[in-house]
Formats: structure tokens, C-alpha cells, sequence
């Protein structure tokens, strides 16, 4: 823990480069993957977790000092910072790894601790989850590592004087109210805002922002993946219906199936 | 836990994608004073002609033995609720009160049933999926309806050549997902792709908002097989490019709305499907001004400009407006402007394609031409940007009655006509606003697509009344003509626009259009009372 409260707030915003929400999924032909040969762009609840952070600042109840995207993953996670800094964020930091390596959630968490013990942050704003593997473990990992308290699934946020952080969360069946100190995770649900578009002007100042470039041997990070994948397989296909001519006959067809 | 579909549920309600045929007639049209008939509602329609014989169990038994999917409330094998489907357009605007659908499954079945019908006086209309505006595949009276989608076969497909052949039902999102999942796409898309018929498409010469990339379906349909008035099977499905032997017949049959034949199967030249696509949104002060990024669009991107769209700021407060009643809303430009366009880009290469685009953008803000603009950074954004554009027609409907006019006419002169027609209301004392606080009118929005001249109109009114229209009509054909425009850009005539043909073709074009429905159609009995009248 930090001993003394900040004055200025600086904000993390960890972003992945993942396949597009909207293509279609295809395993890869080895089955033990998909076809990443397609769109991508940043993952969805990063997006909001971008906008959550320059809203935090436009709200100015507490003084931001600086937005920073970091993302960790091969050279073309460049656009995916490209498109935090058209949004608004200050400054990014690309973590370069290897093409098509797998990195883990732990790995991702190493990374990001290590960032953030350097850039002196006290505000992490991360999605809850990637859509591309799931995991949505990253933000639990990265807590336990630092010691941080964590708001997971917020659904609103609320920067206080003196280094409050009230968070909603979402949970089964309701809203919880939660409140702590700075320093915080906070992984972000879809209801805490909707995402800016990126505008023309910002588009080109985000041209002139800074993206530092740090190789994963700088952080000390070990990449071997720690889990194997067996297999990846699709949903089974839906079987086609067929037409009945009248209601006779879908009724016996009905009888036939057993289902009346 | 909530999906990220959520994200996208507003983007995911798109309004219609519909797209115009260009005018293809730069005849200078003279202007005829009179008109007609009025047949908006279906109020006023022509009356049955006695030339037809009328439809009687005899008949009926005759289409049967040829074709076993026939539906009649002569013989009760269905109810008239169950022919409404068939009689009515989807609007509820037109009301055909035939009493037998014939829905054949085989070319030869649509031979056999026109040639009886060809000798036996009975009149037809052939239809589609039904989703016309002008009341084009509907009948006007008792006609008989010749439904296609039975013969709903795709045939072959050629993936060296991309050509595409198939039966005239096949529903244009469903041959459009055959060619997706071998890497082409249809040259044509439209809002009412899920029921529309690539045939009646053909037919009807509808244009879509794939029509700036890949041209009018004059270029692209290679062949037809058409069934004739007199059932005579004519089999033109060439799937060459090249044929300069005799008459192209088939241009002929494309576009005209199944007066002369009835369109059984399509060869059609499909490109490659673009694997990378972007959009970009623009606001600017004026309509020189969208002209001039248009002019920019085009030589900066070159091959890769898919689409370019313009709307106006009263076009943007109808969907702003309808997107807050839905809770939707979402903060688009940083400073608005009196007009907006729309930049879709499709190509192979998505750096290739970024590297250019990035070059127009900032082209564009640093000779300072848009005010501001925004680019969509995934699929999500890029569905909701462009449902800025296709909600307009929606959010309109939603805000009041809507007069809607959808013309073809010179992209310079296009704004022209939206001005011409606020002052003219301004003028009558009914546009809301000005002085008049309660105006009958609401707002005047013009809209449409830059690219193929195709300019929409749409007057929000607090209800339909003959003032109203009184002053609209025929002063907006007027105009139209005035600047060498068409007064159908993508609707086609049906039986809506027949009566005012005279604006947009002369005499001569009119008679020579009369000569030619004789030629195929002596008889007239093929989608009467439509189209020329």
C-alpha cells in the first residue's frame, strides 16, 4: 500500500487486442485453436474501461494526472492503444510478444504489476473479461499480486476527495455498493457507460502520443504458457427444421417425436 | 451476466437499407400540367377492363392439374384471410381482390400456366416476395397471382468466374449467405433482403446500397430466363460478358416490373466479398461542402469507396430524437453541423485500405473541410454508425405522417429540391416553425444516397389531409422535372407512379415503351394497369 494518499490520480488501463465481436468463430483447422486470420479490435469491456477512465476526468471531482493504455501482446496491439489514445487517454505502453504466443492471465498480471509499481499508478480500470478466451481472472490475479483492494463487475464509479472509490457492482439478483481507498482494480461490467466514438481530431492527436515499446525480458516475464489446450471444438450444428403441409400432420409428426 | 450483445442492440435495429436504380434517362422531360389520377391510397385506381375474362372453377381446375401448390377461395382450399398475404402489399396500402394464387415450382409449371392463361383472356400479375412501395406485385383487381417463391433453386455457381445462376424465387439474403460461405458476394443489397426475390430484384431493377461499388444490375445480371406472356420459355442465361450478337434482350426485362415476361432464373456476375471494411461519419457546414468530400472521397480512395450517404441536420434530429424515446442516445459529434455523410470503404487489405482512409481524413480536417468527424474502431461501432443514416425513414414514421419522395436527380441539384420544397411549405403557411407554431407540417428531411444522385424527401406531417398534399403534388414532380430529374430513383412505377410518368419521359420514350409491352404482350394481360398506362 502506498502510505500517502495522492493528490493527482494516475490511471492504468490495460486493453487486449481480440477478434472482433461481431465476425464468426471458426476452429482452426488443428483444432486446438481458432482462426485468428480475421478482425480484430480492442476487447469491448476495455473499450469501456477506456471510457470510464476519461470520463473519470472530465467529472474532474478528483484531479486526473494521466490515462495510460497498456496493452500486452504482438506488434499489431499497436492499433488496439492507437484506438485508447483516439479516445482520449494520455500515453500508451506496448508489452511486445512473441506472434500468435499465448499469454496467460498470470503472465498478463506479472506484466502489469510490474508497470504499475514503475509508472506509480493508483488506479487500475480493466474489463472483466476478454471475449476471446474468457478467462476473466486477470483483475483477481493482478489484485492478489499487488495487495490491492478490487471492485470487480462495476457497474458505476464514483472518484471521491481523500482517495474514495465507490463502486456498483453487479451481482445475481441485484446492486451492491461497495467503498474503499485508493489504490483499486476496478473490472468493468457493460452497463458502466457507453464507449466515445474516436473523433477525427483525436484520431490525429493520438498520431502524436507517445506508445512506449518494453520487451517482455525487460519485465523479468516468463511466457510459458502453464496450461496445454487439448482441443477446441464448435457448438454442435442446429439441424434444419422441415415444413409440415397442416396442422394433421404436425401434430402426428409431434406424437411421432414423442413430445405430446 | 450480461453479453456483450447488449453493446450492439441499438446498432442491430437497422432501419432499411434501401438504395436507388440512378436515373437512367437524361431526356429533358417536358413538363405535363395535368395529372391523371390520384393513387396514393389506392383511393382512385383504373377500373377493371373487360377485356379479361374472370377467373371460375374451371379455370381454377385447369391451373390445378398443372401446378398442385394452388390456393383458391373458389373451391375453399383456402380462406380469403389466408390470399390477404398475397393480395396485400406490406404497407396495407394496396388491395388486390384475387381469388387464386398459383404457386408454381418449375419453370415449365410457369410456361404451362401463362400459356393457358395467355389462351383463356385471364389476367396475371407475377410477384415476388411482396415488398415493393409502389404496389407493384400486388393486383389491382382480380388478377391471378403467380407467386415465385416455389421456385427457389440455386442452380450453379462458378467459383473461377463468380457467376451465379439461380431460380428467380431464391430470397436475396439466401443466395447472398451461399456466396459468403465461398468467399463472394451478392452485387446487390437491400432492407428487405430477408423476403425480397432476386427475380423481382431483377424485375424491379432495384438498385441497393451496393450499387456505388458495383454498379446497376444492367451490369451485372449476364442472363435471364424469362417466361413470356404466351408461356413461350425464353432461355437467355448466357454467363458471358461479351456478346455483341443482336438486341441485348435481357436489358429489356430488367426493370420492367413483369409487364413484359416473367423472370424464372438469373445469371448474375458476383465479386469477391471485401474482407476488410471501415465507416467514417463526417458533420460539415454545407451542401458545397459535401460535394467537395465526395470529390475528395472519390480520388483518395479510388476502388475502395463503397458507399457514400448524406443526410441533413433535420434528417440527424429525427434520429437523434427517436434514439433518446429509446434510451439508445449516444454523443456522436463534437461540434454538429447543418449536414453529415457517411464513408463506407470495402477492400482486401485492411492496412492498404486504413493507409488511404487515414490520408482522406486528414486531407479533410486540415484543409478544414468536415467540422468533425469520427471513425468507427470495430464492427460494433461501425453497426451503429451507420444506423445514424438507415434509422432516418424509421425515426420519421415515428415523429408523424410522412410524405415520402424518392427522385433521382443531378448530385449538384440534389439539395436544391429539399430548399425549393421547405420554401414552397413556407410559403403555404404550414411548416412548423417561421411564425408558425403549429404548422401541420413538421419537418422537411432530406436524405440519401450522394453517390447514385438518389435523393429521399421525406415531409413529416401531423397527419395525411388534401391540403397538405395539395401543395406538395404535383409541385415536387415539377421540380423534379425542372432539373432533369427522374421522379422514380429506386420505388420503380408499380401502380403509384404510373399517371406521372410524363415528368421524367417524353412522348417519344412513352410511345416506344408502349410499342414494346405490345410486342411481348399483345394481349395486355400480363401486371395490367400498372406501370405504363
Amino acid at each position: 500500500m502506498r502510505p500517502t494518499l495522492p493528490r493527482l490520480v494516475n490511471i492504468l488501463v490495460p486493453v487486449k487486442r481480440s477478434i472482433d465481436y461481431a465476425v464468426k468463430i471458426r476452429v482452426a483447422s488443428d483444432g486446438k485453436g481458432v482462426d485468428t486470420n480475421v478482425k480484430h479490435s480492442m476487447n469491448p469491456f476495455d473499450e469501456i474501461a477506456v471510457e470510464e477512465a476519461i470520463r473519470l476526468r472530465e467529472k474532474k471531482s478528483v484531479a486526473v494526472d494521466s490515462i495510460t493504455a497498456i496493452s500486452i501482446g504482438p506488434a499489431k496491439a499497436v492499433d488496439t492503444i492507437r484506438t485508447a489514445l483516439a479516445m482520449g487517454a494520455d500515453a500508451g505502453i506496448h508489452v511486445v510478444t512473441p506472434e500468435n504466443a499465448i499469454v496467460e492471465p498470470i503472465a498478463v498480471a506479472s506484466a502489469l504489476k510490474k508497470v504499475i509499481e514503475d509508472k506509480k499508478i493508483d488506479l487500475v480500470i480493466m474489463g472483466k473479461q476478454a471475449i476471446d478466451d474468457d478467462s476473466g481472472s486477470t483483475g483477481g490475479i493482478l489484485a492478489g499480486k499487488l495487495g490491492w483492494s478490487q471492485g470487480s463487475f462495476a457497474s458505476k464509479l464514483e472518484l471521491k476527495e481523500g482517495g474514495q472509490v465507490d463502486i456498483t457492482r453487479e451481482i445475481d439478483g441485484g446492486l451492491e455498493q461497495i467503498s474503499s481507498k485508493l489504490p483499486v482494480i476496478v473490472t468493468t461490467d457493460l452497463r458502466l457507460n457507453e464507449p466515445r466514438y474516436a473523433s477525427l481530431p483525436n484520431i490525429m492527436k493520438a498520431k502524436k502520443k507517445k506508445i512506449e515499446t518494453i520487451k517482455p525480458e525487460d519485465l523479468g516475464l516468463d511466457l510459458t504458457p502453464r496450461l496445454e489446450t487439448i482441443s477446441v471444438s464448435e457448438p454442435p450444428k442446429r439441424q434444419g427444421g422441415g415444413k409440415v403441409e397442416s396442422v394433421d400432420e404436425l401434430v402426428s409428426k409431434m406424437k411421432e417425436a414423442g413430445v405430446i | 451476466m450480461a453479453s456483450p450483445r447488449n453493446i450492439a442492440r441499438l446498432a442491430t435495429r437497422l432501419a432499411s437499407r434501401r438504395t436507388p436504380v440512378p436515373s437512367t434517362s437524361t431526356l429533358r422531360a417536358p413538363i405535363k400540367a395535368k395529372t391523371t389520377m390520384f393513387v396514393r391510397n389506392g383511393s382512385t385506381l383504373p377500373p377493371r377492363s373487360t377485356r379479361f375474362a374472370e377467373a371460375t372453377e374451371t379455370h381454377l381446375n385447369a391451373l390445378k392439374s398443372i401446378s398442385s401448390s394452388t390456393l383458391s377461395t373458389l373451391d375453399s382450399t383456402a380462406s380469403a384471410d389466408e390470399l390477404k398475404t398475397y393480395n396485400d402489399d406490406w404497407m396495407n396500402k394496396y388491395h388486390g381482390k384475387s381469388q387464386i394464387v398459383v404457386k408454381p415450382k418449375t419453370t415449365e409449371e410457369v410456361s404451362q400456366i401463362m400459356k393457358y392463361c395467355y389462351e383463356n383472356d385471364l389476367a396475371v400479375v407475377p410477384q415476388g416476395g411482396n415488398t415493393g412501395l409502389v404496389g407493384g406485385s400486388n393486383p389491382v383487381h382480380d388478377e391471378i397471382i403467380l407467386n415465385l417463391s416455389n421456385l427457389n433453386q440455386i442452380r450453379s455457381f462458378d467459383e473461377v468466374s463468380g457467376v451465379l445462376v439461380a431460380d428467380g424465387g431464391v430470397i436475396l439474403e439466401t443466395a447472398d449467405h451461399y456466396l459468403a460461405e465461398k468467399g463472394f458476394i451478392f452485387p446487390l443489397d437491400l432492407g428487405a433482403k430477408g423476403s425480397c426475390h432476386i427475380g423481382g430484384n431483377v424485375s424491379t431493377n432495384a438498385g441497393g446500397l451496393r450499387l456505388l461499388r458495383y454498379g446497376s444490375l444492367h451490369g451485372t445480371v449476364l442472363g435471364l430466363e424469362v417466361v413470356l406472356p404466351d408461356g413461350t420459355i425464353w432461355n437467355g442465361l448466357s454467363g458471358l460478358r461479351k456478346d455483341n450478337t443482336g438486341f441485348d434482350l435481357k436489358q429489356l426485362f430488367i426493370g420492367s416490373e413483369g409487364t413484359i415476361g416473367i423472370i424464372t432464373a438469373i445469371s448474375i456476375l458476383c465479386p469477391r466479398r471485401p474482407s476488410a471494411m471501415n465507416v467514417a461519419v463526417f458533420s460539415l457546414d454545407s451542401y458545397e461542402a459535401v460535394q467537395k468530400v465526395f470529390a475528395e472521397a472519390k480520388g483518395h480512395l479510388g476502388e475502395i469507396l463503397s458507399a457514400f450517404e448524406f443526410f441533413d441536420k433535420q434528417s440527424y434530429a429525427l434520429v437523434k430524437k427517436h434514439q433518446e424515446e429509446n434510451g439508445g442516445e449516444r454523443k456522436v459529434f463534437e461540434t454538429e453541423g447543418d449536414f453529415y455523410c457517411l464513408i463506407e470503404t470495402g477492400g482486401s487489405n485492411a492496412e492498404h485500405d486504413e493507409a488511404k482512409l487515414t490520408g482522406l481524413l486528414e486531407h479533410l480536417m486540415e484543409n478544414e473541410m468536415v467540422l468533425d468527424g469520427v471513425l468507427a474502431q470495430d464492427s460494433t461501432q461501425f453497426q451503429s454508425l451507420w444506423s445514424l443514416r438507415e434509422l432516418v425513414p424509421e425515426s420519421a414514421g415515428k415523429a408523424g405522417s410522412v410524405y415520402k419522395y424518392d427522385v433521382s436527380v443531378p448530385v449538384g441539384k440534389m439539395y436544391g429540391l429539399v430548399e425549393k420544397m421547405r420554401a414552397k411549405l413556407r410559403e403555404g403557411g404550414i411548416l412548423e416553425g417561421d411564425g408558425q407554431k403549429d404548422g401541420p407540417i413538421r419537418a422537411v428531411a432530406g436524405y440519401g444516397h450522394m453517390g447514385d444522385g438518389n435523393l429521399h424527401i421525406n415531409i413529416v406531417a401531423n397527419k395525411y389531409t388534401d391540403e397538405v398534399e395539395k401543395i406538395i403534388e404535383p409541385y415536387i414532380y415539377e421540380i423534379v422535372a425542372e432539373n432533369e430529374g427522374s421522379i422514380s430513383a429506386e420505388h420503380g412505377l408499380g401502380v403509384m407512379k404510373a399517371p406521372y410518368i410524363g415528368y421524367s419521359k417524353n412522348d417519344t420514350s412513352i410511345d416506344l415503351m408502349k410499342k414494346v409491352k405490345t410486342l411481348f404482350d399483345p394481349k395486355g394481360l400480363l401486371n395490367p394497369y400498372k406501370y405504363i398506362v
